[in-house]
């Protein structure tokens, strides 16, 4: 029934073998950053032991090796989204730095007065804060997609909200709260043909999803390497060429230039242009290994998995009767992303008492407070799902949920 | 620290109690305590008369530990001078930075259930909010 050979998969990282008063630690927290396999954290420190050195600037042999580094994750990256070119990969920090970079450099430049900006209430805040400044600036508006009582997003909602005056839509992939698939292809080609451009943020659902920007016609695609098995402090920006060259540089600095005169300068091409200061080679040397691995398993059986892994989990936590669960209740357009309270219960003690079990789950608003609003409910518990959680890590996280109430003094 | 020691009896209890919950009528000061990495977010009413705290009571939405230190708190204030009360808030604050003497702990009666609250670190921020609150509203009276 199961798609992956987790035991192995499992004897890859290091971190989950350890052992916490007497508990082996459970970890479903992925959607807040995931493990590392042993090829990364080598990979890592290879790098450090061999190789350092600043890329794209000296004539040594450390030089020139960090800079392969470097390219060789650019190239991995390209062909794992299937971009046309490097040119179209930019590395920054993370997710939340690639949205900052398009809305300061395309917003700025392109967003006008009274422009229309849609975003779904499902937004991590980092989708939400760099938009709102913009329409604030711009004097434009800030529209947004609201989903339905199951946490879906209808496309009627689409149909209404996006219209000839929409300059941009950024969307989620994958809700990280709810674990809501958007229908993207759909919404990207109505989009398009209202003349706007769409950002797609694969925070939640590039590690989860195959993806393929070609077919998706995404403008921007972002996502991060901790969420994928890679280390913190490096994530991508994915644009189209000609909309990346139309747009001005974000950080000025070394690296990013082409001449500089004492007055004015010229800036390198694409996507140096974007990379300003010097970069962080450890991080694409993690990030390109957690490619290889992540495709040496294949992105489609990772999904499976976690599909068999999240249905199970759900069925059993519906028959709970004071759990509620926020989200989609069936496997249609959805991931390895729960949502859910428990009556009389607040969020951080339902975490504090799993964490006495050895199991890691996230609770709070998940920086999405519009959200947590939108459905009326404060803060939620959040347990998620990767490829090295199993059936045997569900039942003890079922069995420790059953008991969170009587720790707290309620009969059941 | 176990979890029978942080869910104590006293601290279910007044989770579950709500003698101190409500609204007071014309209260003299009201006071928003919020802490961001929980979510616990309370709303603190004091009745102050010639230097007395007479009469408090909160509301809001928060985990156990918060809820609790908020009740408990109320408890020990109710009926002494706001002197008093904000020395006590100093002591309970001390207390969770293992800085108070025995003698100062025993004055805080059951709010000596938080005393091993630093081993959470993650819970610190609760059980500390309501009395940072306490301070933020009285500190001009
Ligand atoms: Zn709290």
């Amino acid at each position: 029934m199961d798609s992956l050979d987790v035991a192995r998969i499992k004897k890859d990282f290091p971190i989950l073998e350890r052992v916490v008063n007497d508990k082996q630690i459970v970890y479903l927290d992925n959607a807040a950053t995931t493990q590392k396999p042993t090829s990364v954290i080598e990979k890592i420190n290879d790098y450090n032991r061999f190789s350092h050195a600043n890329p794209h600037r000296g004539a040594h042999i450390l030089s020139v090796e960090s800079t392969k580094i470097y390219d060789d994750a650019k190239e991995k990256v390209k062909s794992f989204i299937n971009a046309h070119s490097t040119e179209e990969i930019i590395f920054t920090r993370n997710t939340t730095e690639s949205l900052n970079l398009i809305a300061q450099s395309y917003g700025r430049e392109f967003i006008e007065k009274g422009d229309e900006i849609v975003i779904t209430i499902s937004s991590h805040h980092s989708n939400i804060l760099p938009w709102q400044r913009i329409a604030k600036e711009k004097d434009a508006i800030l529209k947004y997609l609201y989903l339905d009582k199951d946490g879906r997003l209808p496309m009627e909602e689409v149909y209404k909200k996006i219209t000839k005056k929409t300059k941009l839509l950024s969307i989620e992939g994958m809700s990280n709260v709810l674990g809501t698939i958007h229908p993207l292809k759909e919404i990207i080609k109505y989009a398009h043909n209202m003349g706007t451009k769409v950002i797609v943020d694969g925070a939640q659902s590039v590690p989860h999803i195959k993806i393929d920007v070609k077919d998706l016609d995404a403008d921007f695609l972002v996502f991060s390497a901790h969420k994928m098995l890679g280390p913190m402090g490096i994530g991508v920006l994915y644009g189209k060429k000609e909309i990346l060259e139309s747009m001005p540089p974000f950080l000025l600095g070394g690296d990013m230039i082409e001449y500089v005169s004492e007055q004015d300068s010229s800036f390198a091409p694409l996507p140096f242009k974007f990379e300003a200061g010097t970069q962080n080679v450890e991080g694409a040397a993690g990030l390109l290994e957690a490619i290889n691995y992540l495709e040496n398993i294949g992105i489609e059986n990772i999904k499976l998995h976690e599909e068999v892994l999240t249905q199970y989990t759900l069925e059993k936590m519906m028959n709970i009767s004071y759990l509620d669960i926020q989200g989609p209740l069936d496997m249609e357009n959805r991931g390895g992303i729960i949502s859910f309270t428990i009556k009389d219960v607040h969020p951080h003690d339902t975490a504090t008492i799993l964490d006495s079990y050895g199991i890691a789950i996230r609770s709070g608003h998940h920086c999405a407070q519009p959200l947590m609003h939108y459905m009326g409910v404060p803060s939620t518990s959040r347990v998620s799902f990767y490829l090295y959680n199993t059936l045997e890590d569900a039942d003890k996280f079922l069995y420790a949920i059953k008991n969170v109430r009587k720790w707290l003094g309620y009969g059941s | 620290m176990d979890l029978n020691s942080l869910y104590s009896e006293i601290i279910m209890e007044h989770n579950r109690s709500s003698h101190n919950k409500g609204d007071l009528e014309n209260p003299t000061v009201s006071e928003r305590g919020y802490n961001p990495s929980c979510g616990d977010d309370l709303n603190i009413e004091f009745i102050l008369e010639d230097q007395m705290i007479k009469d408090a009571k909160f509301k809001g939405y928060g985990c156990a530990i918060s809820q609790a230190s908020t009740s408990i708190m109320i408890d020990l204030v109710k009926d002494i001078t706001i002197k008093e009360a904000l020395d006590l808030a100093d002591i309970f604050l001390r207390m969770i930075q293992k800085d108070a003497s025995d003698e100062e702990i025993e004055k805080l009666e059951e709010a000596i259930a938080f005393q091993n609250i630093s081993n959470m670190p993650a819970r610190v921020k609760c059980a500390v909010l309501p009395w940072h609150t306490l301070k933020q509203a009285l500190k001009n009276y």
